[in-house]
């Protein structure tokens, strides 16, 4: 018993921690960027950053808790993000409707989340009888075919052309301040988002901290619990009398549901939804973020995300310039000239990100298979067998 | 005959219906279609292969293998330029090339996969199970980057070797029909026909086939799991390396990410023949090839993605197993 309340609180203790931690690098973040940078540039970054944190959030209920490999998740996004585009744009005035809508963003998102969360359940509900592997193929040619359905139905949805000049969220009144790079606290009225990086920051650490608090409360009720029985031992599951299909049914739907509200997210930061934005690529990324993190365990994931972000987004587009600028310094300048089949250093090194981009993920995988922050229900069942196995079980059902 | 059996040949049927009216309407048409399908067809089977036994074997969905059949075709071309070549008419330095080329380049892609599968998917075998195939993914992001490395963006020209032109081109009832064509099919068969034998006749092969189906006895029998997984990466190269040159002498132009396109519709070949089916691969290949063709000429090439992946998913929910391959029971 002892053992068991002093294994409780470990494992409170290094997730609160990474969440305490988190949550104060996001309250200092807009505050100590400007101050560093004089730019909003990284805040505007955060931003983004925060979209995948998203969709790494509603990946792992569907890829961690329920154990359903979903190769498409990107077509959720793609989904969430058209809803919103089209329902907020002039596109479907110059469509075969002839008529534009532009509905506040506050109502599309639940719109983006429910519609997102419909095509999870009508991809689902046919497929998830299916084996696990299986499953993994179906979601990957659905993700495959709706970025090609966006393309292809030109006249509803612009095609390659993309939907531009989205709207963006208004707010009947907003606080502006230091933070904000304004010198003074100050209530605006009839407040528009525009480009304002700061305003985006916000929305999307809200809507984190709202998604972080809500699959928490998820993983700890009755449905987490049976997702888990579910991922360790589907005969057992069913045999508990846990309906396996309407389970994991939740679980897809949910899961998608979150990449809707992250695609109306995107669709109003970016201002622009192209097919092209929600490719294999995306679905692959957000899948490592997430294995990468640690599967199951929120924590872990939110911090796979970051760190996959950074790498994609800073760390490999920097390289080129970085290696050129070196190459200066130590006296090999020649090398950055473009000569014949030389690319120059600097195209030479933007060659290479691609091969580096797979090389760290072989390495990290081989690394740490059970990912940074494994979740610890799941770091037991690994470590040891037989009675710990149990406890860590029955910890989780008291949790 | 369950109700999902009915949904799948109710699903057959209909498209058999549909293109037997396209035969009559325009029958020549029809058979120039099919004949390119059949080509293409025969190069996805190479390929699916690939997919199909190293499934089999350890339950793994390998992204880079579409990328060792497309480096294949990138050192076939780098080899070609050693011979003394011609593109304008067939002469004895081509036979010359081809013959050492194409056993050259299928060593040279088995030795690589293997190693791949020794740096990147033994070392996870006994981890979660995502984790090889995030590597998976990763081998196959390098791959396509060494490839970019090497040749940058734009496409590779890999010379036409192959006879062709005036005298090796003929027209049977108004279709067009070229060496390069039968030599496609022909190749893919005899490549197909000497696996088949090999997993059915050799030891190695009879190995295959039990750690296929359990892996924990076989070792107990004797077997060494190690040595068979990796010979099925091997000659899953092989097959993959002769496809990638086949397609690089048939298309002649290549590029760094072709692997991915071609791997996503050979491994829904295997899928649709009955993943871990040697023959089904076969036959799924041969099949997708003709549905793309077919999609490309009568609906339209920017619909030819929907259509694949769309049969897959109809495939998936209305025969799981796929068409040749057998109830497995869950692991």
């Amino acid at each position: 018993m002892i053992a068991r309340l002093r294994l409780r609180e470990r494992l409170r203790d290094r997730d609160n921690a990474v969440y305490a931690i988190l949550l104060i690098l996001a309250l200092i973040w807009p505050l100590a960027t400007i101050y560093a940078s004089d730019s909003t540039f990284l805040i505007t970054q955060a931003g983004h950053a925060g979209t995948w944190v998203l969709l790494a959030i509603g990946l792992n209920v569907v890829v961690g808790f329920a154990g359903l490999l979903d190769l498409g998740y990107a077509a959720f996004f793609a989904i969430g993000a058209y809803t919103y585009a089209l329902f907020a744009s002039d596109q479907l005035g110059s469509s075969p409707a002839h008529h534009s809508f532009h509905l506040p963003f506050w109502v599309m998102i639940f719109a983006s989340m429910f519609v997102a969360a419909a095509f999870g359940a009508i991809l689902g509900f046919p497929t998830l009888r299916l084996r696990g592997d299986y499953l993994a193929i179906v979601t990957l040619g659905f993700g495959e075919i709706v970025p090609q359905l966006f393309y292809n139905i030109d006249q509803w949805t612009g095609g390659i052309n993309a939907i531009g000049n989205i709207d963006h969220p208004a707010l009947p009144f907003w606080v502006t301040g230091p933070w904000a790079g304004d010198s003074n606290v100050a209530l605006v009225r009839n407040f528009d988002f525009g480009f304002d990086p700061v305003a985006y920051y916000v929305l999307i650490v809200i809507l984190i901290i709202v998604a972080v608090i809500l699959v928490n409360n998820l993983y700890r009720s009755r449905l987490g619990r049976a997702w888990m029985a579910i991922r360790e031992d589907e005969v057992a599951a069913a045999a508990m009398g846990i309906n396996t299909v309407s389970t994991k049914l939740l679980a897809f739907a949910i899961g998608a549901s979150f990449s809707g509200f992250a695609g109306a997210y995107y669709g109003a930061n970016i201002g622009l939804v192209s097919p092209d934005s929600f490719l294999f690529v995306v679905s692959v990324t957000v899948l490592v973020m997430v294995v990468l993190g640690g599967m199951g365990n929120i924590s872990g994931v939110i911090v796979g995300a970051l760190i996959i972000y950074f790498l994609l987004y800073n760390v490999l587009p920097a390289l080129p310039s970085t290696v050129e600028s070196l190459a200066k310094a130590v006296g090999l300048g020649a090398l950055n000239q473009q000569n014949g089949e030389w690319p120059g250093l600097a195209g030479a090194a933007q060659r290479l990100q691609f091969l580096l981009y797979g090389l760290i993920l072989v390495l990290m995988m081989l690394l740490r298979p059970q990912g940074i922050f494994p979740s610890r229900v799941r770091e037991q069942e690994l470590k040891h067998s037989g009675p710990v196995e149990d406890e860590a079980v029955v910890e989780q059902a008291h949790a | 005959m369950g109700i999902a059996d009915l949904g799948f040949f109710t699903l057959a049927g209909v498209t058999l219906v549909l293109l037997a009216a396209q035969a009559v309407i325009n029958p020549t048409q029809f058979a120039q279609v099919f004949v390119f399908g059949l080509a293409d067809g025969a190069i996805y089977a190479l390929v699916a292969l690939g997919y199909t036994m190293v499934y089999g074997i350890i339950e793994l969905i390998n992204f880079a293998h579409g990328d060792v059949f497309t480096l294949s075709a990138y050192i076939g071309a780098a080899l070609i330029a050693f011979f003394s070549t011609s593109e304008n008419a067939f002469s004895f330095g081509n036979v010359i090339a081809l013959l050492i080329v194409f056993p050259v380049v299928m060593l040279i892609m088995g030795v690589i996969n293997v190693g791949i599968e020794r740096v990147a998917y033994r070392p996870l075998r006994n981890a979660p199970r995502l984790a090889p195939l995030i590597t998976a993914i990763g081998m196959s992001f390098t791959l396509e980057g060494i490839m970019f490395v090497w040749h940058g963006p734009a496409t590779v020209h890999v010379p036409n070797l192959l006879p062709h032109g005036p005298g090796w081109e003929t027209y049977i009832g108004g279709v067009f029909i070229g060496f390069k064509d039968v030599f496609v099919v022909v190749a893919a068969a005899v490549l197909v026909a000497l696996l088949a034998v090999f997993i059915n006749r050799s030891k190695l092969g009879k190995a295959m086939r039990a750690t296929a189906q359990d892996r924990d006895a076989s070792q107990l029998m004797g077997i060494d799991i190690n040595r068979t997984i990796a010979a099925t990466f091997f000659i899953g190269a092989l097959l993959a390396g002769a496809g990638g040159i086949i397609w690089g002498l048939y298309f002649n132009t290549i590029t760094y990410n072709l692997g991915f396109r071609t791997g996503l519709i050979a491994f829904t070949s295997a899928v649709f023949g009955g993943i871990g089916n040697i023959p089904g691969a076969a036959l799924g290949g041969l099949v997708i090839g003709l549905i793309a063709a077919f999609s490309d000429n009568y609906i339209g090439p920017k619909w030819t993605q929907v259509v694949v992946f769309g049969i897959l998913i109809a495939v998936l929910v209305f025969r799981p197993t796929g068409l040749l391959g057998m109830r497995v029971p869950e692991k």
